[in-house]
């Protein structure tokens, strides 16, 4: 097959490799951190809320990610916003899985018995004590599956990031290519850095199913 | 009835119910219910299932909402959904048919999550007070596991101790024996009845006649959305006076 890594070509694998990680860490975080907002809004009593997440969620899921990527990267600088352009593919990566995110929390949210939030309610629990104190944490844990599914597509959906000149492993792959490796080769080498990402992830949600396990 | 030695301080009833009306849909499941509930008063709600009484019950910290009416506790008339209401209903404690612990909580967590989440008290207090009320209901052994380690009667009892620890005006029991297995019954019924004794007030909702007869200061027996009858549990049991509450009470007390 030949070979890949030379003239300094394995920093630049992993350089690309660690952009990938860095991005996907943050973007995930941000989703988490956005579903859950969203999904709160989406089980709010007010309604204007509600419509937020409900048009914030058929948007964004509905819309293919590159186009969503064209629309971040020259959209936001029409409108005066300007960042570099891994920020850019944070923003854009985090509102597409977020809604994602949302709509998983949320199907674990009906999951929840009605019982859960009428006895946290009667205990003088607000709206949103009742969400994060008591329905939250029990349909987190009965999601998890899905929930794992949503992030392991992320790292591989961000490779879209490095065809917006953001250096991460698919913009390796590029850079490779021009400079005439084996194709196959090339992609051999960053499939299995998505697989390792993936497969970390799996891990990770694995060990928070068993550490979380509700019994009801 | 012992109800004529009640002080200047007590003589206002603390749960008033005035004219209240709820449909549920067609289903006029509340009709014109006048209601009043005296500091220290154990009210037992009986009757056919569909009666209403649940639903009563539920509207009391306004998990049901009314269509017409009013309902006040201690003189303040419930506020609409919001902090106001939420604040109120830290004052009733409700207990549930079935039980609704917070499943990913331990005992003594469920015990002390409300006090330390709506009461603001400091933790190391709230874990004192849950303990000493897991005591008392005859749990505290249990503390560290989770609800669905422990038998229906253990939960409910546990529910009971949960409602108490925000130290309530008016605990309200929708059912509470309803889900258990008859062996159970009994140590749920002791509880409530040396709360009852201790001058606690209390709504119950419940087809345990023994528990009426034993612990209830007022018999209510409902039927289709009214208050039908209502009497002391010794005249209601023995004389019932309407054809609806002699038709029941044959049905339930004679197999």
């Amino acid at each position: 097959m030949g070979r890949l890594f030379e003239n300094g070509n394995l920093e630049l694998f992993r350089d690309g490799f660690l952009q990938t990680v860095e991005l996907s860490a943050l973007s995930a975080l941000f989703a988490l951190l956005l579903g859950t907002l969203l999904a709160a809004f989406r089980v709010s009593p007010v309604p204007v809320l509600r419509v937020f997440g409900t048009v914030w969620v058929n948007t964004f899921r509905n819309t293919p990610l590159t186009v969503l990527f064209f629309a971040v990267v020259f959209g936001l600088p029409r409108l005066g916003v300007h960042f570099d352009n891994f920020t850019f593919a944070v923003i854009a990566l985090s509102a597409y899985t977020g809604s994602f995110v949302c709509e998983v929390l949320r199907s674990g949210i009906n999951t929840v018995q009605v019982g859960q939030a009428e006895a946290a309610r009667s205990l003088g629990m607000t709206f949103s004590q009742t969400l994060t104190q008591v329905v939250l944490p029990q349909a987190a844990r009965t999601v998890l599956g899905p929930m794992s599914s949503v992030f392991i597509a992320l790292p591989r959906n961000s490779a879209i990031a490095g065809a917006f000149s953001v250096s991460e492993l698919y913009h390796f792959q590029q850079t490779m290519t021009d400079l005439g490796y084996g194709i196959f080769l090339i992609f051999f080498w960053v499939a299995l850095a998505y697989l390792f990402l993936s497969a970390c992830v799996a891990l990770i949600f694995r060990f928070l199913e068993t550490r979380l396990a509700v019994a009801r | 009835m012992t109800e004529t030695t009640v002080s200047d301080s007590t003589a206002a009833p603390l749960v008033v119910l005035s004219g209240v009306n709820k449909h549920f849909g067609a289903l006029h499941v509340l009709q014109d219910i006048d209601l009043e509930i005296r500091q220290g008063e154990v009210v037992v709600l009986i009757g056919p299932s569909g009666s209403g009484k649940s639903t009563l019950c539920r509207t009391i910290n306004r998990l049901e909402t009314i269509d017409s009416g009013a309902i006040s506790i201690d003189g303040r008339p419930l506020p609409a959904e919001g902090k106001q209401l939420a604040k109120l209903r830290a004052e009733v404690g409700m207990v549930f048919q079935s039980f609704n612990l917070f499943a990913h909580k331990t005992v003594l967590e469920n015990v002390v999550l409300g006090q330390v989440k709506v009461r603001k008290i400091a933790r190391p207090e709230a874990e004192k007070t849950a303990h000493a009320l897991l005591e008392r209901v005859g749990l505290a052994a249990h503390a560290a596991k989770y609800p669905a380690q422990l038998s229906g009667g253990q939960q409910q009892r546990v529910a009971i101790a949960r409602a108490l620890a925000m130290n309530p005006k008016v605990m309200l029991f929708d059912e509470p024996t309803s889900a258990l297995d008859p062996e159970m019954i009994n140590e749920v019924l002791e509880v409530m009845r040396s709360l009852a004794a201790e001058g606690m007030t209390m709504v119950v909702v419940t087809h345990e006649m023994g528990f009426a007869r034993s612990a209830a200061n007022r018999v209510l027996f409902m039927a289709d959305g009214k208050i039908v009858e209502e009497n002391t549990p010794e005249a209601f049991f023995t004389a019932p006076r309407s054809d609806r509450a002699k038709d029941f009470l044959s049905k339930i007390l004679h197999h």
